[in-house]
């Protein structure tokens, strides 16, 4: 497992980390039922506070990303496919739906917009 | 929620200054901040906890204990670390060890000699002759020699470099492994507390500005940059303190999600760390 926190970030660090976490599960390098390290494990790695990795943790368990076992710890939850792509597919619809309203702002028009996101896709390929 | 020390309405009347009925709780298990400018009271508090300075009115609990009744129980269980480390000058560190290990029943020798060696000190060497960083450092040792519940600081990273600073962090970091440490800490060098903290607790004058965790306070406050007839246009959800300057002004809120709803576009809002609280706090404009 890999996190990196920014202090420099106007995102909330519990926030930084959960979201981290959701894309390697998302992504499969995290795998279904691996073992995450316990809240003060995690804690003492990052030297952060107890409060912020619990509160991590409690984001990713809401969403069904993990599982916590009592006595056990957490688990990488099962991740039914469909979901796990949809999941993927609001991730995409959100960042769209964010590039649609800067455009807006800019006085974009759709046409134009549309040509953007093609050639951006080809590129990709 | 079991709590580690809980002070009820805590008075303390001494010649210019006055410890106004203080009330908070430190949960179990975790880490609280105290912060606060020089002569906010820091220091009296945590030495009423200990009972080093009698209290005028007011309740202390320790571990669920009555801190006076219970005063050797409980101080056995606590770790003590000075603002200014103050043990017998003319001993060396293993003889002063010896002679205070016996009022610990869970005092770790071996735990005590692992830690003098992490912490690169000297066995052999005078109190005396130690450096400001080295006796905060032995001081520090001691109060985690006998696996203390309950560890009080005060001040304990002024005066030591920021490569000693990072050890104590990580040992502390270390500590709250263990779910049934509970650790309190002054200091004014707030940036050590902004990652390992839960808690924030903030004196200024001898009374509790707030007390809650650190996650809400850097989530809910904010500065608002703004043109200096801001004030004036509109009113700013939670506004706590301002200040301003020739050519605009500086609001601290603790409501900056709502406050940015209604400001005008020219004004920028950035993150308030503690520094930036505890500097509007105790100088800026209060606003009613």
């Amino acid at each position: 497992m890999k996190i990196i926190i920014s202090n420099a970030s106007q995102k909330p660090i519990y926030f930084q980390i959960a979201e981290q976490i959701k894309n390697q599960i998302i992504s499969g390098e995290l795998k279904e039922g691996e073992p995450l390290p316990s809240i003060r494990k995690l804690a003492q790695e990052l030297q952060i506070s107890v409060i912020t990795t619990k509160r991590a943790y409690e984001e990713l368990e809401k969403e069904g990303f993990i599982d916590t076992v009592g006595g056990k710890g957490c688990f990488v939850a099962m991740q039914n496919k469909e979901l796990l792509r949809e999941k993927k597919m609001r991730m995409v619809e959100d960042t769209l739906s964010q590039a649609v309203s800067d455009a807006k702002l800019l006085g974009v028009r759709l046409d134009e917009l549309k040509k953007m996101l093609t050639l951006l896709y080809k590129e990709e390929e | 929620m079991e709590y580690a020390v809980e002070i009820e309405n805590l008075r303390k009347e001494f010649k210019g200054f006055t410890l106004k009925d203080v009330s908070f709780r430190i949960p179990k298990g975790y880490v609280m901040g105290l912060i606060g400018p020089n002569g906010a009271g820091k220091t009296t508090l945590i030495k009423m906890i200990m009972n080093l300075i009698r209290k005028n009115s007011g309740r202390i609990f320790v571990f669920g204990k009555d801190h006076i009744q219970h005063e050797a129980e409980i101080k056995s269980q606590i770790g003590f670390v000075y603002d200014v480390p103050c043990f017998y000058e003319d001993l060396k560190l293993k003889k002063l060890a010896s002679a205070i290990a016996p009022f610990y029943p869970k005092w770790n020798q071996e735990l005590f000699l692992k830690l003098m060696n992490e912490f690169e000190l000297p066995l052999g060497k005078k109190f005396k002759k130690l450096s400001h960083g080295m006796k905060m450092k032995f001081s520090l040792c001691l109060a985690l020699s006998h696996d203390a519940d309950l560890i009080l600081m005060d001040e304990p990273t002024s005066g030591l470099d920021p490569v000693f600073r990072q050890e104590l962090l990580a040992q502390l970091s270390q500590i709250m492994l263990d779910e049934e440490k509970t650790v309190l800490f002054s200091t004014h060098i707030t940036s050590d507390l902004e990652r390992i903290a839960d808690y924030i607790t903030f004196i200024n004058n001898g009374e509790i500005l707030f007390s809650s965790t650190l996650d809400d306070i850097l989530g809910k406050w904010g500065i608002i940059k703004a043109g200096k007839d801001l004030l004036e246009k509109k009113d700013i959800p939670g506004i706590m303190r301002s200040q301003k300057t020739e050519y605009g002004i500086e609001i601290l809120t603790s409501n900056i999600k709502k406050a940015q709803t209604i400001l005008p576009p020219d004004s920028i809002t950035e993150k308030a760390s503690l520094e930036d609280i505890m500097y509007f706090m105790s100088k800026g404009d209060k606003h009613a």
